[in-house]
Parts: structure tokens; C-alpha cells; sequence
């Protein structure tokens, strides 16, 4: 959310100057109905233009049959901003919001699959393990799988550790994100169980300079 | 009296709570149209869409279905329909390469945001993803190219699929949508609860809020502003807000030009309406577009073939646009004020707040402009001195005849310009053409469209021997559905807009534009429509005359001169300002 003060509201208009030229992650939030096929239809919007994809996930939300995408593109503000507005033209999707990393505070799970017999033998890894916030999820007589969460860097790091002592699987998630300034979304999003939306619900409302949730 | 027959009775039979009728899913597709207002369909049978012509043959007095030649004409007549009538246009076709063939449409149709309804044959559900005869993956080919698709694979799906469909084409900004549907589920007898419209989707917003605030702004700055302009495109027809927006027009006393799909909105002898805007559009409107110091858009989309070079667009100006979609505010053009909404509701809210003008300096100027481009290039074009006909002369003289009241359908091309610059519109709906995608051999079949959208009025197909020679098949559908389209060639014995290109910026390198033709009043007597070809300026309004006043359908070629450019031309790359007169 921060996006809009800490970008939008430099001197720039924004896609003439900095504010909407410079090239960064962004995080890209959408609400949607849970319909075959819109996967793709999301994702034709990035193919199109040649954008790639970093990270994506979805599931389903807090709300019954609305389903949350995350999904994370290095690109200018300008083109977020205009990608957002084509995935939301999309029938059956509820809201699309963008924010920097900054924005967001975000986590990717990672599981490592270790021989169980070195941790049994090497105090050191067991170390290693409680460092890096690791947990055990299963024990086996054979191998044993650990699990952390945090940003790229750490679940990295974790492989580094691990390499040496005979990782025999590793893999990691898409990007989960939680909105900072996300007051109240729950509760805008609860509007749209009921059939006519109210008062309340903020439709097109991104170019209201003053709000600070990107939304249409 | 068959099963579909009785199902009918009872179904016309039922008591208003709509006690539930057996049906077959194809039975059931057919009275969901029905309810919907569908009077004609363009369709072509196969195999996998069987059931549902099987049904047809007892609606036949209920749906009127036009056997066409090639599920691509199925669906530009589909589009020409919607484009004049205002309606949703529906085609039919089968599974595999019938549903391939709507793909063009449906991107022409999708780009200039025209309402159809695609009903789709699929192969059985079991089959799906097996390779099977005649199967394609037409829900994800057509992904990109429609505003909604969705596939049945169960009879009771059946009506509410085809209530979205309907009320996703034909609200917001309009789309085609395709719904393909597995024979299974067009055999399957299920229980039909009767129809019910479609007035709400959770996850869609058809109409954005109207903002009063930018209503507010926009006024401010139309009422301060000492050269505004107005761009007007398809938005206005789509909204059908002519009457809106010739009030908004004639109070703020702003000149107005238009796109080639918004031609026609107001008339073209109207003092306001300053001409028409693009590549090959008037002089005036595109060079004081980089002089005017508030531009209000409305229900166009800064296309780049009537913007130019973005950087150097109308940088001076501050930039109203009104427009139903948000996707298109700042996507091109950069907007001071966006005013969202349908601009049926927009307009009059902003007529109310602007104040009552008259910009007469302002618009002299555009008339100098015109003055000069008369003399540059329309007087030449209208009244040339050479023995050979120009394509301009041939449209001014079908002016005079038809005094502007006809339906003029363009295919894409030279012919295409000429007849959207020198075309007399009185009335709106008359410009059909391709404009977003530039699909030639749209012209033909989206005339007959076009005529039955309107079987009231003439409908002149305007096409180059060019484009015609792409979808020539569909006078088969002329002949056999006894649909009066006119359709006057302007054949100049090249693909003459490659060929001006290839003239102007190839260094005359004519690659692959010399394109021969058949004998096309030959070909159109073996489809039994009658034709004329004339080569000289003598025959021309009286070879005109009785195509227009034949009954029936009648071909006219006229042969004009062969290497004759369309001006004047804003080259690609270059800013509205530098267009070319010559």
C-alpha cells in the first residue's frame, strides 16, 4: 500500500518519471471466483506481453469460493499498474492490489529431506538446524524432513548448510503475502457474499489520489 | 409431432411458476435464445454440434438460422448483426475446425468490443482431451480472444451458461462470448425450470460508479478551457447515447472528430462534427489535436492508428476521458480527468455543468484546415481530372444517391479509408468495419449481417478486389437466404494499401501486391445475384442507380485508377502534427 506514498506521490507523473520507470518486484494480490480455466486467463495477460512470471500462488480465501492469487513480477509501476487493471477487467475476478515488498510482509516455505542417519551422528547439523529456525516435520528411520519459512535468502541459506551433510531433496513454495495496510479488507471482502454490494465496497476507487489501496 | 415438438407445448403450456419441462440440452439452448430475443442465427452444422441443428429443425419458424459458407462469415454476419441492430449477434458452428474458423471473428470482434453470443459443438465429455475426431482445445485457443468463455458439459448448465453469456456480452463494454458445449450435454434430457435472465455476477462490475467529483473536474475544465476538442469513438453508439451526446456537443459548442467505429454518431454535415481522426483521417482534427488545450475523449481508446507517436500526442493538453472500462484510462494516454461510466449516464451529467458556448475562433480554424485539405486532396479525389476513376468519386456519388441514409459496410484496406472519409452518414450504425483488428474479407458476410440487423435499410458492401477474394464464398449465403446486400468493388488491380506503403516507404518494391481477380460479375451470376462492371466516369451514377435500385442483391466493380494514394496519411512514427497532405 505504502507503494502509493512512497512511489505515486513523488513530483514524477507517474510512467514519465523514477516513480514508475524503475524495474522491482511487485506483489500482485487477486480475489477471485473459483472457475476453470482463469488460471490461464490470468496468466495470458503476462504472456502477452512477455512478462515471466517470478512466483505464484493460489488457494482459497477466508471468504467461501473466492479464491486469493499471489503472484510476484519484476516490473515498472506502469505496467503493474496497467496489468492490474487488465486482470481485473476479467469477469471473475473480485479485486486486484499491487504492493512493493515493502509493502507486504511476505514468507515462502521450503522442505529439505535429510539422511536421518547424519543428524543422528553430527551434533553440528542439529545446530545448524536450530539456527536456521528449522523443524523437523516427519522423523524416519531413513531420512528425516525439515521445514522452514522466511524470505529466498534464508531458505537458501539453509540448502548451503545442508549440501555438505547429503540433502537428498529440497523444494520450496511459491510466495505468500500479507498486505500491511490491509484494514479492514476482510470485512470489504465479506460484502461481496452478498448479492448486491454496499455502500462501502471500494469499486474503482485507484485513482482517488488520497486512497491508498490500489483497487478498481 | 416429435418429442422436442410436445416438450414445447408443455413448455408453452406451463404455469407461471415454471414447473419443470423434460428437455434436451439442445432443446433447452434453443428456448434460452428464444427468451433472450434472438430472431437470426448464422451457423454452419458438424458433427458435434448434431443435436442442436436436430433441434433447429423444429424452431425453424422461431429462430431464423442462416446457413453460411464458412464459420468465418458465420461470424463477422454475427458481428455486422450486433454492429447495426444493437443486439447481441449468435453463431453457431461445430467442434474442431468450425470452431477454429470463429477464431478472427472473434478477435475482430473482441478488439472492436462487439456483443455476440458463440454457441460451440464439443466432442462427448468421455472424449475430451483424447485427441479426438474433430476435437480442439477451443475454450483455451479462444481465451484470448474473448470477453468470457465457458464449456458445458452437463445439460443443466445450459441455461444459466447461456443467461451469463448474454449478460456479459452485452453489458459494460460489450465482447464476444463462446460457449462451447459437449454433445453430451446437448443430448442429455434434464429437467427445465424455464429461463431466467442473467442481471448480476458477483465478480463483475459491468458499469463503474459515476464520480461526481470528476464529473466536477471535467466541467471545471471544459468551462475554462479556450480550445477544446472532442474525440468521440464506438463507445457512444455502444452506449446509445447519440442523443446525450449531440446535446453535450451543441451546448459546450466544441468541435468533434471522430474514429472511424464512432462515425455516424452525430451526422457528418453536423457545423460541430470537424471530421474524422487517424492515420488517413482529416487534416484539422489531427494537427490541432497537438494544439488544443483540454481534449475530451469519450468512449474511444486512443488507438495507436489515431494517436500517432504517444510522446509527441497532444502533450499541451489536459486530457478528459470518458470511458466504461477502466483498463483504458491512462493505458495509452496519460488522463487529467477520467470519468468513468457509461457515458449514457455521463454526458448528460456533464451537459448540466458545462456552460453554454460557442468556440468560433477556434472552430475557423479547423475549417481553414479543411479548406486547405479540399484543395490538397478532396477536390482532387472528388473531381479528378484523369480518365480513370478514383475510389472518392465513386463513394461521393453513392452519396448523392442514397443521400446518406444507406448502411455502409468496409472491408479493411484503401477502400476502407476512402469510404470512411468521403461516406455521408446520417443516421448512426451506418459505418460497419473491421477497425481494431483490420480483418479483411469482413466486408461480405458482416453485410449481410448487417442487413439483417436492419431489413429496413440499404446495405452497401464496400470492398476491394482484394478483400473480397477472402471470404468471395459467402455470395453462396447471398443466394440461398435471398439477403438484399448490395456490394461495389473498387478495384484498382492491387492490394493497394500494402502497395501505397510499399510505394512510399519500399521505394515502390511492389512485393506480392499485384493481385489478379476473377470475373467477379461472372462469379456473382453463378451464384445467381446479378452484376455490372464499369471502367468509365460516364456509366458510374447510372450503373450505381440500378444497383440500388434492384431488387435484390446486385454486384457492382467499378475499375478505378490503379496507383492512387490515400491522403492524407500520418506515417507511422511520426506525431499527428506532421501528417502528410501529399
Amino acid at each position: 500500500m505504502e507503494i502509493q506514498k512512497t512511489q505515486a506521490s513523488t513530483s514524477l507523473p507517474l510512467g514519465e518519471g523514477q516513480g514508475g520507470a524503475v524495474k522491482q518486484e511487485f506483489n500482485i494480490t487477486v480475489y477471485t471466483e473459483n472457475q476453470i480455466g482463469l488460471l490461464n486467463r490470468i496468466a495470458i495477460i503476462f504472456t502477452r506481453r512477455k512478462i515471466n512470471i517470478d512466483s505464484l500462488n493460489t488457494s482459497p480465501s477466508e471468504i467461501d469460493s473466492i479464491h486469493r492469487f499471489n503472484i510476484v513480477i519484476t516490473e515498472t509501476e506502469d505496467v503493474v499498474r496497467k496489468l492490474c487493471r487488465q486482470i481485473e477487467k476479467q469477469v471473475e475476478v473480485l479485486k486486484v492490489y499491487y504492493h512493493t515488498n515493502a509493502d507486504v510482509i511476505w514468507q515462502e516455505m521450503a522442505l529439505y529431506k535429510v539422511p536421518a542417519d547424519v543428524i543422528a551422528e553430527k551434533v553440528q547439523v542439529e545446530r545448524l538446524l536450530r539456527e536456521n529456525g528449522a523443524r523437523a516435520v516427519v522423523i524416519r528411520k531413513d531420512y528425516i524432513v525439515f521445514e522452514t519459512t522466511g524470505h529466498r535468502e534464508e531458505t537458501d541459506n539453509l540448502i548451503k548448510v545442508l549440501q555438505p551433510f547429503g540433502l537428498i531433496e529440497f523444494v520450496r513454495s511459491a510466495r505468500v503475502a500479507i498486505i500491511k495496510d490491509s484494514e479492514g479488507f476482510n470485512s470489504k471482502l465479506r460484502e461481496f457474499e452478498r448479492r448486491e454490494p454496499g455502500e462501502d465496497v471500494i469499486e474503482n476507487e485507484y485513482l482517488n489520489q488520497g486512497q491508498k489501496v490500489f483497487t478498481m | 409431432m416429435n418429442e422436442t415438438a410436445i416438450a414445447q407445448q408443455e413448455l408453452e403450456a406451463a404455469p407461471e411458476q415454471q414447473a419443470a419441462v423434460e428437455l434436451t440440452g439442445s432443446a433447452a439452448l434453443l428456448e434460452a435464445l428464444i427468451a433472450e430475443g434472438v430472431d437470426v442465427v448464422f451457423g454452419y452444422p458438424g458433427g458435434a454440434i448434431m443435436p442442436v441443428y436436430d433441434a433447429l429443425y423444429d424452431y425453424n419458424d422461431k429462430l431464423n438460422h442462416i446457413l453460411v459458407r464458412h464459420e468465418q462469415g458465420g461470424i463477422h454476419a454475427g458481428q455486422g448483426y450486433a454492429r447495426t441492430s444493437g443486439k447481441v449477434g449468435v453463431v453457431f458452428a461445430t467442434s474442431g475446425p468450425g470452431a477454429t474458423n470463429l477464431v478472427t471473428g472473434l478477435a475482430d470482434a473482441q478488439i472492436d468490443s462487439t456483443p455476440l453470443v458463440c454457441i460451440t459443438g464439443q466432442v462427448f465429455a468421455h472424449l475430451l482431451g483424447t485427441d479426438a475426431f474433430q476435437e480442439t482445445d477451443v475454450i483455451n485457443i479462444t481465451t484470448p480472444v474473448t470477453k468470457w468463455n465457458y464449456q458445458v458439459t452437463d445439460a443443466n448448465e445450459i441455461p444459466e451458461a447461456i443467461a451469463k453469456a448474454f449478460y456479459i456480452a452485452r453489458t459494460g463494454r460489450p465482447g464476444p462470448v463462446l460457449i462451447d458445449i459437449t454433445k453430451n450435454a446437448q443430448i442429455q434430457k434434464f429437467q427445465f425450470k424455464g429461463y431466467t435472465p442473467c442481471n448480476h455476477i458477483r465478480s463483475y462490475r459491468p458499469k463503474p460508479i459515476v464520480r461526481e467529483k470528476y464529473i466536477k473536474e471535467a466541467a471545471e475544465l471544459i468551462n475554462k478551457a479556450e480550445k477544446p476538442f472532442i474525440l468521440w469513438g464506438q463507445g457512444v453508439l455502444l452506449g446509445s447515447a447519440e442523443q446525450e451526446f449531440k446535446a453535450f456537443v451543441e451546448k459546450s459548442g466544441i468541435p468533434s472528430a471522430w474514429t472511424i467505429l464512432g462515425a455516424g454518431a452525430i451526422p457528418s454535415d453536423h457545423p460541430l462534427n470537424v471530421g474524422m481522426l487517424g492515420m488517413h483521417g482529416n487534416y484539422g482534427p489531427n494537427v490541432l489535436t497537438n494544439e488544443c488545450d483540454v481534449l475530451i475523449a469519450i468512449g474511444m481508446r486512443f488507438d495507436d492508428r489515431v494517436t500517432g507517436r504517444l510522446d509527441k500526442y497532444a502533450k499541451q493538453a489536459k486530457i478528459i476521458h470518458l470511458d466504461i472500462d477502466p483498463a483504458e484510462i491512462d493505458k495509452n494516454v496519460k488522463t487529467t480527468v477520467p470519468v468513468w461510466g457509461d457515458c449514457k449516464e455521463t454526458l448528460p451529467l456533464l451537459t448540466a455543468a458545462v456552460e453554454q458556448k460557442q468556440h468560433t475562433e477556434w472552430l475557423a480554424r479547423f475549417n481553414e484546415f479543411t479548406r486547405q485539405e479540399n484543395e490538397a486532396v478532396i477536390d482532387k479525389e472528388l473531381h479528378p481530372q484523369t480518365g480513370e476513376m478514383t475510389m472518392g468519386e465513386v463513394i461521393d456519388t453513392l452519396n448523392t444517391l442514397t443521400n446518406g441514409e444507406a448502411v455502409i459496410v468496409t472491408d479493411v484496406g484503401q477502400h476502407q479509408m476512402v469510404a470512411c472519409r468521403y461516406a455521408k452518414l446520417n443516421k448512426t450504425r451506418s459505418n460497419v468495419t473491421s477497425g481494431g483488428l483490420g480483418t479483411m474479407g469482413f466486408a461480405l458476410p458482416a453485410a449481410i449481417g448487417a442487413k439483417f440487423g436492419t431489413p429496413d435499410r440499404t446495405v452497401v458492401a464496400v470492398i476491394g478486389d482484394g478483400g473480397f477474394q477472402m471470404t468471395i464464398q459467402e455470395l453462396g449465403t447471398i443466394m440461398q437466404s435471398g439477403v438484399d446486400v448490395k456490394i461495389l468493388i473498387l478495384n484498382n488491380q492491387f492490394l493497394g494499401m500494402v502497395r501505397q506503403w510499399q510505394e512510399l516507404f519500399n521505394e515502390r518494391r511492389y512485393s506480392f501486391v499485384d493481385i489478379q481477380s476473377p470475373d467477379f460479375v461472372k462469379v456473382a451470376e453463378g451464384y445467381g445475384i446479378a452484376g455490372k462492371s464499369i471502367s468509365d466516369r460516364a456509366d458510374l451514377k447510372g450503373a450505381l442507380e440500378a444497383m440500388l435500385n434492384h431488387k435484390g442483391s446486385f454486384l457492382l466493380e467499378v475499375m478505378v485508377t490503379k496507383e492512387n494514394n490515400v491522403f492524407p496519411m500520418v506515417p507511422q512514427g511520426c506525431s499527428v502534427s506532421e501528417i502528410r497532405l501529399k
